[in-house]
């Protein structure tokens, strides 16, 4: 139990956002509407998205250091997780965006940088597949995922805010926090943010556990 | 040895090399000449947005033919013999240094030719120029280290381009901002946090590169 109460926590907190977020009273504001909501469900996804990036990341630089395989299947489990979560996180905010900026996929920055980091974690998938030795694969793919990030927090922190963007928060528009996120809407949001982000980690460790056991049954004993 | 000295025989050599065949460098320059070429009987005339653009296509696509080859074409048995007499950190700022070298080189003259085959103002032309530098400057880190990645994994051709194009293009934007902003003839201190966002990516760029580099070429 003391193990679990995260995964708990977890559960909690994105049932009552589905419920909350459906429910609760939401600022009326002009173009946005009732599609406002979408708050808790898109933004949460980059959240979730980037922390397990980072986790990658920082089981990449541990791979480097130690040899250890089972740090590089964390890696590449995480960047799988990732990339769903990347994907979900662009899908709803087609859908959004085709309601509220008039087509799916305007020419903003955010959205551009967004699918090019997709593309990168991608090229990943790619060179691991590329590369048949495991430990080379497992060496080679880590030092990718590690140079790759950088240009990933460029892609998604600085370059939106040099040019104009349609996103809040970017290139003079005002952040969602300073005005436009009353306090009902972050009682949903942060919990949102917070629960989305450990589901994320949740279906890494489960897919790490079931890498576990398949690269057990196939050991010859 | 210590790391400079180093260093230096090794960008001597890969220069005596070069200078040897020429392959690489007169194979790049007839790669960017005829792609201007044929830019420019496929275009004729461009607007300025237009003729920004395609200028940083071509040398992208010049920059990712060039340094490719870069850790591809040695021998592994070179490369083992490299690896006992150096250390790792001194091949690859040997190589980084060698590809700003001929990429400095390759995009002045590509600049210089497709100003004159195609017309068009540039506002403010010492910026452009900057501009290009950096950017040469840009490529040469990123698709060093991308290179050496490329080389260790079969079916590199293909690879080199899947793993570099994502890195490249925050890079790239950056890049074809300010030399729009040059284009333009903006006041210059419009430019200048691209410049410092520009200098401070090459930096972490090669800090990184320096840093795996290590575990990158044992076998």
């Amino acid at each position: 139990m003391y193990k679990n109460w995260w995964k708990i926590l977890a559960s909690i907190l994105v049932l009552y956002t589905v419920i909350g977020g459906l429910l609760i009273q939401v600022p009326e504001l002009p173009i946005l509407h009732e599609s406002i909501r979408n708050l808790y469900f898109h933004v949460p996804m980059w959240f979730a998205m980037i922390v397990v990036y980072l986790v990658s990341v920082i089981y990449s630089i541990k791979y480097l250091n130690s040899g250890n395989e089972n740090h590089d299947l964390i890696a590449v489990e995480s960047v799988n997780t990732g990339i769903v979560f990347g994907f979900i996180g662009l899908a709803s905010g087609m859908i959004w965006a085709n309601y509220t900026w008039g087509s799916p996929w305007p020419n903003d920055p955010k959205l551009n940088s967004a699918a090019i980091s997709t593309l990168m974690y991608l090229a990943y998938i790619v060179l691991r597949s590329s590369i048949e030795e495991e430990q080379k694969r497992a060496k080679i793919s880590a030092i990718y995922n590690i140079f790759a990030f950088p240009a990933m927090v460029v892609l998604l922190f600085i370059l939106p805010r040099l040019t104009d963007s349609l996103h809040p928060g970017n290139g003079g528009n005002p952040g969602f926090g300073t005005y436009d996120l009353d306090r009902n809407m972050r009682f949903v949001f942060y919990p949102a943010v917070l629960g989305w982000i450990l589901i994320s980690v949740w279906i890494m460790t489960i897919r790490y556990r079931i890498r576990l056991i398949e690269n057990k049954q196939n050991q010859i004993d | 040895m210590n790391l400079i000295t180093q260093v230096r025989f090794l960008l001597k050599k890969e220069i005596l090399l070069e200078w040897r065949s020429k392959y690489a460098f007169n194979g790049i320059l007839l790669y960017v000449i005829s792609t201007v070429f044929v830019c420019y009987l496929s275009f004729k005339t461009t607007p300025p947005l237009v003729w920004n653009a395609l200028f940083w296509i071509i040398l992208l696509f010049a920059a990712i033919n060039a340094i490719a080859k870069s850790f591809i074409q040695e021998s592994k048995g070179r490369l083992l013999y490299y690896y006992q007499i150096a250390s790792p950190q001194a091949i690859i700022i040997a190589k980084i240094i060698y590809n700003i070298l001929l990429m400095i080189l390759m995009a002045t003259i590509a600049l210089v030719f497709y100003s004159i085959v195609f017309q068009n103002n540039v506002g403010d032309v010492p910026l452009y120029f900057v501009a290009v530098l950096l950017g040469a400057i840009s490529f040469s880190t990123v698709f060093t280290m991308i290179s050496a990645i490329a080389a260790k994994a079969s079916n590199n051709g293909t690879l080199m381009a899947i793993l570099s194009f994502p890195v490249i293009i925050p890079l790239l934007m950056l890049i074809i901002k300010l030399s729009k902003n040059a284009m333009d003839g903006l006041d210059r201190s419009v430019s200048l946090d691209e410049i410092g966002v520009l200098c401070a990516i090459n930096l972490i760029v090669i800090v990184i590169s320096l840093l795996l580099f290590p575990y990158l070429w044992r076998d």
